[in-house]
């Protein structure tokens, strides 16, 4: 049984239509990875997905239950977290604070989830204390994603998480990424880096103007020639 | 010798320190109100020195009703019986204007300068209520004892000729100021609605993400703001006097306050309280007997040695706040940018 299925997605911002058909549907434990051209709406299908943008037509539904009407924080509450491409983390709060923040629609304790995101990325441990503006590029990311993490969500979205990190914190986090993928976490992500995120892909998706073109697995498409070709440099 | 330097120490304390420390403590709890305002709701209320007007008026009611039922707290002033009074009403006026007026443009997503216009309706409206419920003259509403420390009793005490006075008004004013500085950073850093105000300030479309609710935020907000607006109203109302139209002056020194410590920055919205205070009384005092007593005789000045005169103290805040905006537009503490 897939966990996201999001089925036929048409949507667009007033008449420009972006999405067309798209569909994209990702698992428990599996990393799903949308790559494709420049306005090829990949980031559109992440928003339409999550809620931010409304759907002319399709559907969508999570564990089997349609969520198509819900608004994003009701998805929150269904298990959702999207940590959005820019402007993810609250600069002027410490990373503990921002942990709590992303807790904060829980009544139980927290301290447990905390814990495990501490020792899934030792170094907000270390610099809990820290306001999560002070932090570098690559370190504000995995507080983001530690921030989505704390509702303890069974479908993770990234939207771009390596944009303008170095590639040595792109390696670090799409490892993070793997591990968070291993506690049974489904995680989608839309992802500019496409060779590199494809490498680390159960599936990846290629959209063209709103559309799939490719579906197959990472490794499959790394493999295709004509994936290279058009959309890999080669 | 010595004892010249202690006078001339005691009488800058006695016009400059103790009277800073005051109307420091008041311009800061004002500056507060205002920079919780911008951080949270996102604009500059206008209407802030006119609704510490109404929150004073209702307290010099409550106080003059109990004073009527011989209720009193002995050397204390009955207003602060009276206080709570005050902040409910203030508070309901917060949150009346809100859902009449604010809430509107909030829902039309306004700009931040449609906000300001329109906190200046509300200004005037609520000027107009005061002064026609109380009136606009001038209203002494304190009571109790007057002195914490008499200069009389100071001078026969240290045996100099220069005296320290401390009025209770200014004594609570400060305590007061510091109970509520101090309850309201606990709140901000340490509870999880205080947390959840910060993250909606600093990232409102992360804060919904997360699952805080913006009308919730937004009603808090308005709670603690009206609170800050009765007691900071009460008392300056208590330290000089009631009279609605220096609210409405207190404005400017107010926003000079909250804008040279960084606007949306509660730490900076106090340390700015003092700044101008302090600023505002050292440039417009007289300091001919200060230097008497430090000089050599034949340096002994002639004028008053005054910088300017008190009429001109607003200019004071207005330079220090052209030179931030200039220099510093972030404010001391780097708050956010107007």
């Amino acid at each position: 049984m897939t966990l996201l299925k999001a089925e036929a997605m048409i949507a667009g911002y007033g008449k420009t239509r972006i999405l067309n058909e798209c569909s994209i549907a990702v698992d428990r434990g599996e990393i799903a990875v949308i790559v494709g051209p420049n306005g090829a709406g990949k980031s559109t299908a992440m928003k339409a997905i999550f809620g931010m943008l409304p759907l002319e037509s399709g559907s969508i539904s999570l564990d089997d239950k349609n969520i198509e009407k819900l608004s994003p924080q009701d998805r929150v509450a269904q298990g959702m977290a999207f940590v959005p491409q820019t402007s993810n983390v609250f600069v002027s709060l410490s990373v503990e604070e921002n942990l709590e923040m992303g807790g904060f629609i829980r009544e139980d304790d927290i301290n447990n989830t905390r814990d495990q995101i501490y020792s899934l990325f030792p170094i907000l441990y270390e610099k809990r204390k820290q306001a999560a503006g002070e932090l570098s590029g690559g370190q504000r990311q995995q507080v983001a994603v530690g921030r989505a993490l704390m509702t303890e969500p069974t479908l993770l979205m990234l939207d771009e998480p390596t944009a303008g990190v170095s590639p040595l914190v792109m390696d670090e986090l799409f490892d993070r990424i793997i591990e968070v993928r291993n506690t049974g976490i489904a995680v989608l992500m839309v992802e500019q880096n496409a060779k590199q995120a494809l490498e680390i892909a159960d599936t990846g998706y290629v959209l063209v103007s709103g559309e799939n073109r490719f579906t197959d697995t990472g490794e499959a498409l790394l493999a295709d020639t004509e994936v290279r070709k058009t959309f890999l440099g080669g | 010798m010595s004892n010249d330097i202690l006078n001339a120490l005691v009488i800058i304390s006695n016009y400059i320190l103790v009277p800073g420390l005051a109307y420091g403590s008041q311009l800061a709890l004002g500056a507060l109100g205002i920079t919780l305002v911008y951080a949270v709701l996102r604009f500059s209320n206008f209407a802030h020195g006119d609704s510490m007007a109404f929150g004073a008026m209702f307290t010099i009611l409550g106080t003059t009703w109990l004073q009527s039922k011989g209720i009193s707290l002995g050397p204390l002033p009955t207003a602060l019986l009276a206080l709570p009074l005050g902040i409910i009403a203030a508070i309901l006026l917060c949150l009346i204007m809100d859902k009449l007026v604010y809430q509107h443009y909030r829902q039309q997503k306004s700009t931040p300068v449609m906000f300001v216009i329109a906190s200046v309706g509300v200004m005037f409206i609520t000027n107009g209520l005061v002064r026609f419920i109380i009136g606009p003259g001038d209203r002494a509403f304190s009571d109790g004892q007057r002195f914490i420390i008499k200069a009389r009793e100071f001078k026969r005490m240290y045996g100099l000729s220069e005296g320290l006075s401390i009025k209770m008004t200014q004594g609570l004013t400060f305590v007061i100021a510091i109970i509520a500085m101090a309850l309201l950073f606990w709140f901000l850093q340490r509870t999880k609605t205080g947390k959840s105000m910060r993250a909606y300030s600093d990232n409102e479309d992360l804060a919904l993400l997360s699952g805080i609710n913006p009308q919730r935020v937004v009603f808090i907000t308005w709670v603690i703001v009206g609170t800050l607006i009765a007691i900071a109203g009460v008392l300056y109302g208590l330290d000089k006097s009631f009279k609605p139209f220096t609210y409405f002056q207190l404005l400017l020194p107010m926003f000079a306050a909250a804008i040279v410590g960084g606007i949306g920055n509660p730490v900076g919205a106090v340390l700015g309280g003092f700044i101008i205070a302090f600023s505002e009384i050292a440039v417009t005092y007289a300091y001919r007997k200060f230097l008497i007593y430090l000089l050599p005789e034949q340096y002994e000045p002639d004028g008053l040695m005054q910088l300017l005169s008190t009429d001109y103290k607003f200019a004071v805040s207005f330079m220090i706040l052209v030179a931030v905006l200039i220099w510093r537009p972030t404010g001391l503490l780097r708050g956010k940018s107007i």
